[in-house]
């Protein structure tokens, strides 16, 4: 203390080092109670700030897009952000480091089941609070979180068992349909299926029937690409995903009964943030699990040596069929949420585009790592939503920075990480 | 049998497009193992350079007063937008493929697909988003061969992309340079300590495949002249499915899957209803690869992912 007090270059220098060094003390449950007072602050003072500041409403999405639009608001948008969420955020976090490690420590000795679902109760009610500002946000989320999930479950095959599967827009495309066409003809009346055969009242309970049936048929469809990757891979099985992502579309384009070209609409809201918020964690959890216990293991084997794997009495046909339709699983359940979302389906949607997406998003985050397929799904859509300002030019940002992604680190962002949720919940101190 | 043979003649049209694009995907892949997935967009920004020319020369021509013949218009413009394409070519190989040489396959797919969407969005963004139409650079002429309509431009293109295929196998067969593209698709490790660069022949497989897809081009314009930025994606991914059907690094299997895969689409939408054409040449193709997975012409050769 005396030498920094001496020097005030150097006192300076320890400001930040003990600023960062007390950052570092924070555990996850304290940043959580930081987020939760930022939001609660944009949540009653935001827009008696954003009106003192001279923006016209509450900035969307951390300022960006209002900074794009009118440069001249770029000082005005960088003061509510760090008023609203950088001051709250860093300074709860600072002040209940201490308590906040306590009770982090009181937690970690306990079940880890509970300590979870406190966090996750936590992390809900600041989405859900920040999501109460503008349906917009309440959108962008639940597309984020489905993003999530598909990219997890396209991380599984692409990334741990290190195919290259193309055909992820297909099996959403087979759970969107699926998932609608149930809760339509049951619960709903509507033109195309007609009156609902059981009462309305039971759909949100039956909700979830509906999501795995997609998430089943996705699976079964999954066969036709599970089976042919018993005697080939690499480009053969990318085309054969390929042929079949064409075939799935071409199908439904065909099909008169689900609305054939012109698509499928007037799908019951009841994929609220709730709901999504819930799948998205089960399958972040299931997921984790999976590729973290012996099958997962016998899936890296598959990738970096398939006929070393066989002899050392992995089972690769069975491995190869269970990651596929797992996969495919997540992603037809995925898409049953995408299509309550939206509330609109058409064979268009899921085509070249959405695998270009997808594959961007998986291969941005990092293959092999259940962080990395969270970090590359959420900053992908938040970049793409941020940079809508730019227009065009966004479809010319995105894909430069995922090429300079690729340069410097071909495996992605964060790859080959374990998400080990006991060691991230830990106390810090 | 009059209509069998005039969707033939169609058939042979609309192949000949597939199999030129094809053949820059197999070449590409031949030495570099890789798929270059901004091939569908080259062919795309081949066939607006051709465009570009075209009009040049016409205007140009009007200018100086003496108005060039058509077919030395659409000689030169081919000739011309062959050897642009080329280095539009070289530089997707400069800054897409060649940082990532040692990186997972998986990630040069994904910058040529990145390569593809901006190549896609520039054309957007320079011409602005309204379809250009190709000049009709000559005379539609109909000969009738006993009820079979031929017009003199399926027949030209026909013809022009037989003759690009006859000397791109002179090509690679008889010269030096294709005798270095063979020994590298052969081996890529030892050939270059043999003296042969893999950055001059890389670029050069790069350059040739998108000078044959620039001409695709410029052919596709002649006989469905509306240009949209965003044709290169149909064709070209069709075309990387009749790559892979041929066996992949096979010139003569790319071409031939191309023309197979006109003949399917054009005899399936001869015989079903028009909307089940995708699904019906999908489906064979994927039975095809379900019974014989390396294509027509490809070694069963057991490839480790670089992953």
């Amino acid at each position: 203390m005396e030498s920094t007090k001496s020097n005030p270059t150097l006192s300076q220098d320890g400001f930040w080092s003990r600023l960062r060094s007390g950052l570092a003390r924070v555990p996850v449950i304290g940043w959580l109670a930081g987020g939760l007072c930022a939001v609660m602050v944009e949540y009653f003072l935001g827009d008696a700030l954003s009106y003192y500041l001279g923006l016209p409403k509450i900035p969307v999405l951390f300022g960006f897009v209002t900074m794009l639009k009118k440069p001249l608001l770029i000082p005005s948008s960088t003061a509510y952000v760090i008023l609203v969420y950088l001051i709250p955020l860093v300074a709860v976090g600072l002040l209940t480091a201490g308590p906040a490690n306590r009770l982090a420590a009181f937690l970690h000795r306990r079940a880890l089941w509970l300590s979870a679902i406190i966090h996750l109760v936590l992390l809900y009610t600041i989405i859900h609070i920040w999501s109460d500002i503008s349906d917009y946000r309440l959108l962008l989320l639940k597309l984020t979180m489905i993003a999530i999930m598909l990219t997890l479950s396209i991380n599984v095959i692409n990334g741990y068992m290190g195919e290259f599967s193309c055909s992820h827009p297909g099996f959403m495309a087979l759970g969107a349909y699926s998932a609608s066409t149930m809760t339509l003809i049951l619960f709903t009346n509507d033109k195309l299926f007609g009156p609902a055969l059981l009462p309305p009242a039971l759909g949100p309970y039956c909700y979830p029937l509906a999501l795995i049936f997609g998430g089943v048929v996705a699976a079964l469809g999954a066969l036709v690409v599970a089976i042919p990757s018993f005697r080939t891979r690499g480009d053969y099985l990318a085309i054969i995903s390929l042929a079949f992502m064409f075939i799935v579309k071409s199908v439904i384009e065909n099909l008169e009964f689900v609305g054939g070209p012109r698509g499928m609409g007037s799908q019951p809201n009841w994929s609220n943030l709730p709901t999504v918020f819930v799948w998205t964690v089960l399958c972040v959890w299931v997921i984790n699990n999976f590729v973290r216990s012996t099958m997962g293991k016998a899936l890296n084997a598959v990738r970096d040596n398939e006929m070393a794997a066989d002899a050392m009495t992995v089972d690769t046909r069975k491995t190869k069929i269970v990651t596929f339709m797992f996969g495919a699983f997540w992603a037809g359940v995925a898409g049953g949420l995408f299509a309550h979302v939206l509330r609109y389906v058409n064979p268009g949607t899921f085509g070249i585009q959405k695998l270009a997406e997808i594959l961007a998003m998986v291969y941005f985050g990092g293959l092999n790592s259940v962080v990395g397929s969270v970090v590359g799904a959420v900053s992908i859509n938040l970049l793409s939503e941020m940079l809508r300002p730019l227009e065009l030019f966004k479809w010319i940002v995105i894909p430069l920075l995922l090429i300079l992604v690729m340069i410097y680190r071909p495996t992605g962002l964060i790859a080959f990480r374990e998400f080990d949720v006991r060691k991230i919940l830990r106390p810090k101190q | 049998m009059e209509f069998f043979l005039q969707n033939l003649v169609n058939a042979l049209q609309w192949g000949s497009f597939y199999a030129l694009i094809a053949l820059g995907y197999s070449m590409v892949y031949s030495i570099l193992m890789l798929f270059n997935f901004a091939h569908g967009d080259i062919f795309m920004v081949g066939s607006y350079i051709g465009l570009g020319i075209a009009t040049l020369l016409l205007g140009l021509g009007v200018s100086a007063g003496w108005a060039m013949p058509g077919w030395l218009v659409l000689i030169l413009t081919i000739i011309i937008s062959m050897f642009l394409t080329a280095f539009v070519g070289i530089l997707v190989e400069r800054i897409g493929y060649r940082p990532l040489r040692d990186a997972p396959r998986a990630s040069a797919a994904i910058t040529g697909l990145m390569i593809g969407i901006i190549l896609e969005t520039g054309n957007l963004a320079l011409l602005g988003a309204r379809r250009m139409s190709f000049p009709p650079l000559i005379k539609s002429v109909t000969y009738d061969f006993g009820g079979v309509f031929v017009t003199n431009k399926k027949i030209l293109i026909v013809l022009v992309s037989l003759g690009l295929m006859y000397a791109l196998h002179n090509f690679i067969q008889r010269t030096k340079w294709g005798m270095a593209m063979r020994a590298m698709s052969y081996d890529y490790l030892a050939v270059p300590l043999m003296g042969v660069s893999l950055n001059v022949i890389a670029p050069m497989t790069f350059a040739i495949g998108s000078g044959l897809a620039s001409a695709a081009g410029i052919l596709y314009g002649l006989a469905y002249p509306v240009l949209d930025p965003y044709m290169g994606i149909l064709l070209g991914w069709k075309a990387f499915v009749a790559a892979i059907l041929g066996g992949r690094g096979s010139i003569l299997g790319a071409a031939l899957a191309g023309f197979l895969l006109g003949f399917i689409e054009i005899f399936v939408a001869m015989i079903f209803p028009s909307t089940l054409r995708d699904l019906i040449a999908y489906s064979i193709i994927l039975l095809i690869l379900t019974f014989r997975p390396y294509g027509f012409f490809g070694q069963a050769h057991s490839t480790q992912l670089r992953l």
